[in-house]
């Protein structure tokens, strides 16, 4: 069963790569703008981007040639493993991707992790006691949700490095650079996701069994352990797997704010710059992580609950 | 045998937690202890840290090694350097060569280099490696091909000749421009990419993470005034609000390019001082002379006329007195004319001049003539937050006269894009005309003979194409003053582009730092020459 999972999402990577590929490449040749001036742009600076630069930019890059020829350039390329070079910096693309991927992940993977440690505690507490302390999350949850991110983080940057001077304002190198952006992520996040914890420990303090287990004489931190983790476990990882999908791609303004050299912003610049390749590149690779990420949640609820499974 | 008791196991139990914790301090204490003394011993040389480095802030990425692209940073950072420099009187002076001369003809040029010049990788500065250099220039974007070039030859190891098929007044100034820096030969690839780079200044590459950071660190074998600080970091900051704050907490030692409107948050800090310097860039608007609303030089006029130049310069650059009606400052003396007014700022008289040409106001108050209104399209780009909240300015002070400008904010490429396919109709521009030394390279590609990118569209002037082409092959000093006054006179009186303001950059300097100066040519930040208050000398 969990073989045949894994060969079904094997078909998907390969159909998600030639897709994400073919799509970026259509919709790349299809926006307006002469190509080579924009290279020559990002390439050369402002000051110094003419029609000779272009004209440059065309003849090195061969810009000239067919959408059909340097589709078929791509694809072989593709097949052997090759993505190519950048247009505007000329390093190869997936030195580019792998640089701009780790950080992104380093501060995705972080973000979630500080995430589950407010939304867990907090979602539950919210969720045994109700009443006043439900209402004040909810709030909370609500005007943390409202509020943009850029907002948050400068409010974070205002405190922590300004105020008390504890933190640096913005940059990457050191593990001080990444608290910021961090909390800046887990804060937004955690302001769902402590409500998915929320519906699904309710769900399941409610539900027979667990008061059963109660009945019989176990306390409550032991039901709490044996019946209760488990239960509430698999919806919330599901939620948090999709979130860590959505925000290595999605934090393009906390990467900008924090001048953190992430993949969300990088490929923003690129699109900017009409970068195919370094466009591909991202996209591909986030395409992939996206199927891999997917499934490693599947096996992991698959593991949490294989009840589905026996059924069948 | 002992008996077994609760007391007794939890004796147990309370003595190999002390135990497990005993050992695990001690294990953290003697890491500690021996990072902390490794860091100490060699901090000073080997690890950048706050107290030996200066950190520098700024909005340009740097995403290639390779001079001819980003090379403004590498010059800057003091990694690279050129054969010639400019001091900031904009005088051409020494760099790499020592000497320079051209044959009476003005198409032979002979460089003669300084002694004693290492690079990077340890090898020596000789003739074959400036000729390498800039041959590889020559193959790639930047300014040497201003100049038509026959041949670049290294007559001995210390003089370099570059000969030319027509003679250039300015070519000495294409060479301080950084894409003519030098570098070691071993920095190139076969095909002239750049693979390390292996510059001769007193700052050498230590690490490079592509866009957005660059470490560089002292290089002891420099040969003239050695740095002092041992690390020097350039980081991009994208948002103006987060270099901002840099500045203000004391993070970023140096930040350039503030942005105007925030200076105020800076005003009152102990901790930072600010710079305000004029630099030779000009912001204007370029105006397509042949856009049948546009080729009237009456019109223009009138559309000068109801330009608030100087409120502009005081209510959104934040820099009263930098409103400029004529294209260069007065640092570019020999461009600049004396007398003229800066806020020739006169709502009513534009309008009769309209009037008398036939416009008048529809009902919803806009210009018509002929049944057609007056309506235009200005470009301008977001890489200086200023263009866009001034060509709102101008937006909003055009339409008091009736005519409706849509304000386009695009990338600056398309400015070149829409000068070639001639579908540009106006666009809000900041140009350097320090980009090289000598603004001349500049004019006489931008503004002569039917004008350029980033000048002149669809505009003639022979006696400007005529004073452009003298001045290209003047060497006399009278002649040539004579001769730019004629250009920047005509440019003044027929408004093919229409000046707003000189500019000011604004720099934030932490109290740290002592020695600061200014390049008002942005070459360079003279980090070589600059120390730390107190602590971190080294």
């Amino acid at each position: 069963m969990l073989w045949a999972l894994l060969k079904k999402r094997l078909a998907q990577l390969c159909l998600v790569t030639w897709g994400v590929g073919t799509l970026t490449f259509v919709l790349m040749r299809s926006l307006p703008g002469d190509m080579a001036y924009r290279i020559a742009a990002s390439r050369y600076g402002q000051d110094n981007v003419d029609s000779a630069a272009a004209e440059l930019v065309r003849q090195e890059l061969n810009l000239d040639q067919g959408w059909f020829s340097s589709y078929t350039s791509w694809l072989l390329d593709l097949l052997q493993f090759n993505l190519g070079n950048s247009l505007v910096s000329g390093l190869p693309v997936s030195e580019t991707v792998a640089h701009q991927l780790g950080h992104s992940l380093l501060l995705a993977g972080c973000g979630i992790l500080l995430s589950v440690l407010i939304a867990l505690p907090l979602g539950t507490l919210s969720a045994k006691k109700g009443g006043v302390v439900n209402l004040v999350v909810v709030w909370f949850s609500t005007f943390t949700r409202a509020m943009p991110v850029f907002v948050l983080g400068l409010i974070l940057i205002l405190l922590f490095a300004m105020e008390w001077q504890l933190l640096p304002v913005a940059g990457f190198g050191t593990w001080q650079h990444l608290v910021l952006p961090s909390i800046t992520l887990a804060i937004s996040l955690a302001a769902v996701s402590n409500r998915v914890v929320h519906n699904s420990v309710r769900r399941v303090l409610r539900s027979p069994f667990y008061q059963f287990s109660r009945v019989k004489g176990l306390t409550e931190g032991q039901t709490f352990l044996r019946h209760g983790v488990r239960n509430m476990a698999v919806p919330v990882v599901a939620f948090i797997g999709i979130q860590l999908v959505s925000v290595i791609e999605g934090i393009v303004m906390i990467e900008s704010l924090f001048s953190w050299p992430g993949v969300g912003h990088g490929l923003a610049h690129a699109i900017f710059a009409r970068d195919i390749p370094v466009i591909q590149g991202c996209a591909l690779t986030m395409g992939i992580l996206f199927v891999v990420l997917n499934s490693l949640i599947d096996v992991l609820c698959y593991w949490i609950d294989p009840r589905g499974q026996q059924e069948q | 045998m002992t008996e077994i008791s609760y007391a007794s196991i939890a004796r147990k139990k309370k003595l190999k937690r002390g135990l497990l914790l005993a050992t695990l301090v001690t294990a953290a204490a003697i890491f500690t202890a021996t990072t902390f003394t490794d860091t100490e011993k060699s901090a000073a040389l080997t690890k950048p840290t706050k107290a030996n480095t200066l950190s520098i802030s700024g909005p340009w990425e740097i995403s290639s090694l390779d001079p001819s692209k980003q090379g403004y940073v590498l010059t800057r950072m003091q990694m690279i350097e050129t054969l010639l420099n400019v001091n900031d009187q904009g005088v051409i002076s020494p760099g790499l060569a020592v000497k320079w001369q051209r044959s009476d003809d003005g198409l032979n040029w002979q460089f003669t280099l300084r002694d004693g010049v290492i690079f990077h990788d340890d090898t020596p500065l000789n003739a074959d490696a400036v000729v390498r250099s800039l041959t590889h220039a020559q193959r790639k974007h930047g300014t040497l091909n201003k100049a038509k070039i026959t041949k670049i030859s290294a007559i001995n190891n210390h003089v370099v000749e570059i000969e030319l098929a027509q003679p250039y007044a300015a070519f000495a100034a294409l060479l301080t421009n950084y894409s003519n820096a030098i570098l070691s030969p071993l920095s190139y690839k076969a095909d002239g990419s750049v693979n390390a780079l292996y510059g001769s200044g007193p700052y050498q590459m230590a690490s490079f993470s592509p866009p957005h950071k660059l470490t560089v660190k002292k290089f002891p074998d420099y040969w003239g005034d050695k740095a002092q600080i041992s690390f020097a970091t350039y980081l991009t900051g994208h948002r103006a609000e987060s270099r901002i704050l840099q500045a203000k907490s004391g993070e970023a030692d140096i930040v350039f390019t503030l942005e105007p409107a925030m200076l105020t948050q800076l005003q009152d800090s102990n901790e930072v001082k600010i710079h305000s310097n004029l630099i030779p860039r000009t912001m204007f608007v370029k105006v397509n002379a042949g856009h049948p609303l546009l080729s009237d030089v009456q019109v223009r006029t009138a559309l000068s006329l109801a330009l608030d130049r100087a409120s502009i310069a005081q209510n959104v650059l934040n820099a009263p007195g930098s409103e400029a009606a004529q294209l260069m400052p007065s640092s570019m003396s020999q461009w600049f004319i004396d007398g003229v007014d800066n806020t020739p700022f006169n709502l009513e008289k534009s309008q009769q001049i309209l009037a008398s040409l036939g416009w008048k106001r529809n009902e919803s108050g806009l210009l018509e003539r002929d049944g057609q209104a007056f309506k235009l399209t200005m470009i301008t780009y977001a890489d200086r937050p200023e263009l866009t909240t001034v060509a709102t300015a101008i937006q909003a002070q055009w339409a008091k006269l009736g005519i409706e400008l849509k304000v386009d904010v695009t990338n600056s490429s398309m400015i070149p894009a829409g000068h070639n396919d001639g579908s540009l109709e106006m666009a809000l521009i900041a140009r350097n005309f320090g980009f090289s030394a000598d603004p001349l390279p500049i004019m006489s590609t931008d503004f002569a003979h039917g004008g350029g990118d980033w000048g002149t569209m669809n505009w003639t002037n022979t006696v400007v194409d005529n004073a452009i082409d003298e001045l290209l092959t003047s060497d006399n000093a009278t002649r040539s003053l004579a001769l730019s006054q004629i250009i920047a006179k005509a440019i003044y009186d027929d408004k093919p582009v229409l000046p707003i303001s000189s500019y000011s950059q604004h720099t934030s300097v932490n109290k740290r730092v002592n020695n600061f100066k200014f390049d008002p040519f942005e070459r360079n930040y003279f980090i070589n020459q600059m120390n730390f208050e107190q602590v971190g000398n080294q």
